[in-house]
């Protein structure tokens, strides 16, 4: 316990600057505006997994860490798609799982958010025409980014996400 | 003509009231017909303690009668019974004498008995009804024992005579007095260990009649406590209250841990009775405890608390076993497990019921929490009492007491969310209808008493205190601050809930109109309840009130020793497939097994060895009648 | 008597607009703590100008009383916060006194359990379950210590206690007093959902306790229950600086004392913060059958200092 607190503090902050470049392909621009004057400052997101590998969740899950630690951006993971403003949906639409994620983007209130992250969340990637899957994330439901990459990186993912709400230019 | 015996039983309760309310206020009078019957005749009088619980039968009664009108349906079996138990409920606490109050308490329980065996094709109503009819005549035999040898040694039947003699006796006689009038008078309030036959009696019974035995007819072995601890026998020693004490702390923690793992509504309600009467009798104890030792003013500090719980207790458990009772009526069922969901079909009924929630969880601003307030600062000045042991016997209490708000307060929001919440976990909860008018006139009124009672101690604290002033003999009146606040004792405690409530109120609207002037989005989508996308989101996703109580029987479990049953069929082709699952988690009582089991198996091989006399031949009966003429001779 | 007032609203308003930045300032200590560079305190107020702009999605399965309850919640911790000696110890409510504090408390808790079970949902239950479970099993060493305040105090009412524990200061170091400190500050723990009771950043429902109650709740409705949640935790942590340590706390209405009182107060509250990150830090969550020792624990405690009044007078 005391070990572990004496390492936090000697080691001080190991999070790295901010991503410079993003990658991001934006499908319209259906909030413009208003993304950018709500989400600025803080952006709750759930992610969703429709089918995916877990690559990309792996990726994901490096953004809370201290390297890359997401919520110094105000942005931050949710339990549930109430509290969310976005959804990071990753992996092909599996047949299983594409009623669910309609759901998901159901149970989330309005204005909101959808990034598909990933190859297989763009288009389906490797699995596209697939009998198991539906297709890509926005063959489901309406998505407003996609960030691409087999996986990608964390810094790309997080490079994606301020992009979205206009941090980053 | 059912119609016309309810009507006649809310003019009784009238009558009651008025009646009650001026002996609190305090008209005396005293009523003697000596030729109606043997050993002393009928004599009725009244003072302000019989003046309380006379109009607490009017309190319950009223509401209650109305109830009865839409409840029963105008079906007449049991009105004439019901009628009687309420005038013999008035009448116990007027009594005079040894025979006036024998014959009403006899009335009482028998009226009560019929009552519960109202549904008599149903063997469980027939064992409550059983079990009940034991308990009280053995209750009634240590009381008549107790009376008797009182009678005795003062040499008269009435009380005023022994409430004069009393301070003569023997310490170690008022003891033995006041251990049986306390075991029969306990008993009929429903104390533990001697609670068995409450949660049998109250859920048999129909609805409005549990709601009168345990609004008002309890509360009588309350009177006779205090009666007897008080008047007939005068201050006792420190052992009386510390006992008072004890077994009220001890009654309210287990009465309420029986009813957080209990889900029949009804029986829920009525381990909630005991556990209300354990906070009565927490007050009545202190109150003992400071009598006993000359400290006055906390001396009616506790008794006013034990009182005002007393009423409070009548208005909110009448309520709530209303508001059971609309719902059994609606469902046909008591088991919560098969409710739920009824808020949208029976809204008023729900909205009393939470009114009544809040109340008995001594929640703010309602009555429940006024009264076990005013018990925590009757305990919290123990220090003004400077022997160590009884301030630990005080803490035991104030802990006690704690606890037990705290798992009172979950254990209604299990009743009312589990059965008037969510999605309805039956058919026949799907299908309820609202109750009748008269009943729900009945359930408001006793919900509007609830918020009064909450809001206007200031009004009832110094009436409370002239009652128990009247019954220790103090004279000094007790300052309790002025129209607005309560205040205990100078500056120890102050309360105005009062100011509590609009400042609720306020910060009820304050964000309202926050959230309208910072532009807060107005708009509101209905969806379904987010289930990580599951398909088929049903009741039986519910959280179940098993389920719910979990936590506290894992935490308890030294008390409640749960058995847990599991019981798989499997496909018989594989194991993987399952066909039929049975779980069963019941918890056991403590008191069945080590106290009642062990003491009726010896009862009972008590009576088979006296099988051994019972020969059945008509001479040896006449023998035993002569042999026991001629021992009875030879003694005289 | 109006001064009183203004005095009162104002120590609510210092409540209700300060309860955000608490929580922002925990949770950066929290994330410098483990080496991030973690968010800006200020960082509650931007989520809760932004779910104000949000649209509510109520579950089809709610009633009222789900509707209700974020306003129950917000109006108990409002009158928390005008009732308990913040900067000053007199207060517009005199009337009510640390009893009453921790009744209202439950009244919260009451209703947020209830509007859990009202989603219908298998975690609102099991949160609404757990939640009322805590607070029920740490009612009375709540009331133990406040036995024991009331006890060295002899008054209930919160201002009354105040002043009468900054007469004599060395009571600060009274080993008994310190006690009930220990016991308040589990339960303080408890009631607020902190680590390692309540894990209030957990993602995984099976653990959770209060962030299951709430998982319903969307926009302006969770707005209130996260803004109520915030004024609690103040509530607690100030109730922990001011019953125990009085130092600061002014009986006079006057400029000077009140400015004082709240630089005092911003002291011990960033003392008490920090504390609570390095804990929550440094400890595990308990398993959920683990916390009624802990809470039986923290009651031995306030046993203990009640104990000690008697012994030690």
């Amino acid at each position: 316990m005391l070990r572990q607190l004496r390492t936090g503090l000697r080691s001080g902050i190991v999070t790295e600057p901010a991503p410079r470049d993003a990658d991001v392909e934006r499908l319209g621009d259906r909030l413009a505006g208003q993304v950018r004057r709500l989400f600025g400052r803080s952006l709750a997101i759930r992610q969703v997994d429709a089918g995916s590998c877990n690559a990309c969740e792996l990726e994901i899950a490096g953004l809370t860490g201290p390297h890359y630690d997401l919520e110094r951006f105000g942005l931050r993971f949710v339990a549930s798609p109430r509290h969310a403003d976005c959804l990071l949906v990753t992996g092909p639409v599996t047949r299983n799982m594409a009623e669910a994620l309609r759901r998901t983007w159901e149970a989330t209130p309005d204005p909101k958010i959808v990034i598909a992250v990933g190859d297989c969340a763009r288009d389906g990637g490797i699995f596209r025409g697939s009998y198991a899957i539906v297709g890509g994330v926005g063959d489901v439901v309406p998505v407003d980014a996609v960030i691409p990459g087999c996986p990608p990186a964390p810094t790309a993912i997080l490079a994606g996400i301020l992009d979205v709400i206009g941090r980053r230019r | 003509m059912a119609m016309l015996g309810f009507l006649l039983a809310v003019a009784a309760g009238l009558a009651a009231l008025i009646v009650g309310a001026a002996g609190v206020l305090g008209a005396r009078w005293t009523l003697a017909v000596p030729w109606l019957v043997p050993l002393g005749g009928l004599e009725l009088s009244m003072d302000p303690l019989a003046g309380f619980f006379l109009g607490l039968v009017g309190v319950g009664a009223i509401p209650v009668s109305v109830y009865a009108i839409g409840y029963t349906g105008g079906e007449r079996r049991g009105v004439l019974a019901y009628l009687g138990f309420v005038v013999s409920m008035g009448v116990v606490p007027l009594a005079a004498n040894l025979m006036t109050f024998a014959i009403a308490w006899e009335l009482m329980s028998l009226a009560s008995y019929f009552l519960v065996l109202h549904d008599r094709g149903a063997p469980e109503s027939v064992r409550a009804a059983w079990v009940y009819a034991v308990m009280s005549h053995a209750g009634l035999a240590c009381l008549l024992a107790g009376m008797l040898l009182l009678s005795v040694w003062t040499g008269s039947w009435r009380f005023a005579d022994w409430a004069a003699a009393a301070p003569g006796l023997s310490g170690a006689g008022r003891d033995v007095v006041f251990g049986l009038l306390a075991v029969g008078f306990l008993g009929k309030a429903g104390v533990i260990p001697l609670h068995v036959w409450l949660p049998l009696a109250h859920p048999a019974a129909p609805s409005h009649v549990s709601a009168l035995m345990s609004g008002v007819m309890i509360k009588l072995g309350i009177y006779g406590l205090l009666r007897a601890g008080f008047d007939w026998l005068g201050a006792g020693p420190a052992w009386w209250g510390v006992a008072v004490l004890i077994l009220g702390t001890v009654s309210s923690v287990i009465g309420v841990l029986y009813a957080l793992v209990d889900h029949d509504l009804k029986r829920l309600l009525a381990f909630h009775s005991i556990e209300n009467v354990g906070i009565i009798l927490i007050g009545v104890g202190a109150g003992m405890l400071y009598h006993g030792t000359g400290l006055e003013a906390l001396a009616l500090l506790g008794l006013a608390a034990g009182l005002y719980h007393t009423l409070n207790h009548a208005a909110f458990k009448a309520l709530l076993f209303l508001g059971a009772g609309a719902v059994v009526r609606a469902t046909g069922t008591r088991n919560m497990e098969e409710m739920g969901g009824l808020i949208k079909r029976m809204p008023w009924t729900a909205a009393c019921f939470l009114a009544g929630s809040v109340a008995i969880a001594a929640l703010p601003p309602f009555n429940g929490f006024v009264s076990e307030w005013l018990t925590f600062m009757a305990l919290l000045q123990t220090t003004r009492l400077a022997q160590p042991g009884l301030n630990l016997v005080f803490a035991f209490g104030i802990a006690g007491l704690a606890l037990t708000g705290g798992l009172a307060m979950a254990c209604f929001v299990k009743a009312f969310g589990v059965s008037f919440l969510a999605l309805p976990r039956s058919e026949a909860a799907a299908r309820a209808h609202e109750a009748p008018r008269s009943m729900r006139a009945a359930m408001v009124a006793l919900a509007l008493l609830c918020l009064g009672l909450g809001l206007g101690p200031t009004l009832m604290v110094p009436v409370l205190l002239g009652v128990a002033a009247a019954l220790t003999g103090a004279a000094t009146p007790v300052p309790i601050g002025n129209a607005l606040t309560l205040s205990v004792s100078g500056g120890f405690a102050s309360l105005s809930t009062l100011a509590i409530a609009v400042a609720l109120g306020g910060g009820f609207l304050l964000p309202l109109v926050l959230l309208r002037l910072a532009g807060a989005s107005r708009r509101v989508r209905g969806y379904e309840t987010w289930g990580c996308g599951r398909i088929l989101q049903t009741a039986r996703m519910e959280y179940t009130a098993t389920a719910f109580s979990n936590p506290f029987k894992r935490v308890f479990d030294f008390f409640y020793r749960p058995v847990k049953r599991l019981d798989i069929e499997f496909h018989p082709e594989s194991r993987l497939f399952v066909q039929r699952i049975e779980y069963e988690n019941p918890t056991r009582s403590i008191f069945d097994d080590w106290l009642y089991r062990p003491a009726l198996a010896v009862l009972s091989g008590v009576a088979t060895r006296a099988r051994a006399i019972q020969s059945g031949s008509t001479n040896v009966y006449l023998a035993y009648i002569l042999a026991a003429l001629l021992v009875l001779l030879v003694l005289a | 008597m109006i001064a009183d007032l203004v005095v009162a609203l104002a120590q609510a308003l210092v409540v209700a607009a300060g309860a955000p930045l608490l929580v922002g300032v925990l949770r950066t200590l929290k994330a410098r703590l483990v080496g991030r560079r973690g968010p800006s305190p200020w960082q509650p107020y931007a989520d809760l100008r932004k779910l104000l702009r949000k649209e509510v999605v109520v579950s089809t399965t709610t009633s009222w009383v789900f509707r209700a309850t974020p306003y129950v919640l917000v109006a108990t911790m409002l009158v928390a916060a005008v009732i308990v000696p913040v900067v000053a110890s007199r207060t517009a409510l005199p009337f009510a006194g640390i009893i009453l504090l921790m009744y209202l408390f439950m009244l919260g808790t009451f209703f947020q359990a209830l509007a859990g079970l009202d989603s219908g949902s298998a975690f609102g239950g099991m949160g609404g379950s757990r939640g009322v479970a805590v607070a029920a099993l740490a009612e009375p060493t709540v009331i133990l210590a406040v036995f024991a305040l009331a006890l060295r105090a002899d008054t209930t009412n919160l201002g009354g206690i105040v002043e009468h524990l900054a007469r004599e200061p060395l009571l600060a170091a009274n080993p008994g007093h310190l006690l009930a400190f220990a016991a308040f500050f589990i339960v303080m723990l408890a009631e607020t959902g902190r680590l390692p009771v309540d894990n209030p950043a957990t993602h995984l429902e099976l653990t959770m306790i209060h962030e299951a109650m709430v998982l319903e709740y969307s926009g302006r409705y969770l707005a209130l229950v996260e803004w109520a949640g915030a004024m609690k935790l103040f509530v607690f942590l100030t109730l922990l600086a001011n019953l125990f340590f009085p130092w600061g706390v002014t009986s006079l209405v006057e400029p000077v004392p009140l400015l004082l009182g709240f630089l005092a107060l911003a002291g011990k509250l960033a003392v008490l913060t920090v504390a609570l990150a390095v804990l929550e830090t440094a400890v595990a969550k308990l398993r959920l059958f683990r916390v009624p020792e802990l809470l039986a624990g923290s009651f031995a405690l306030a046993l203990l200092s009640v104990t000690a009044v008697f012994l030690v007078p």
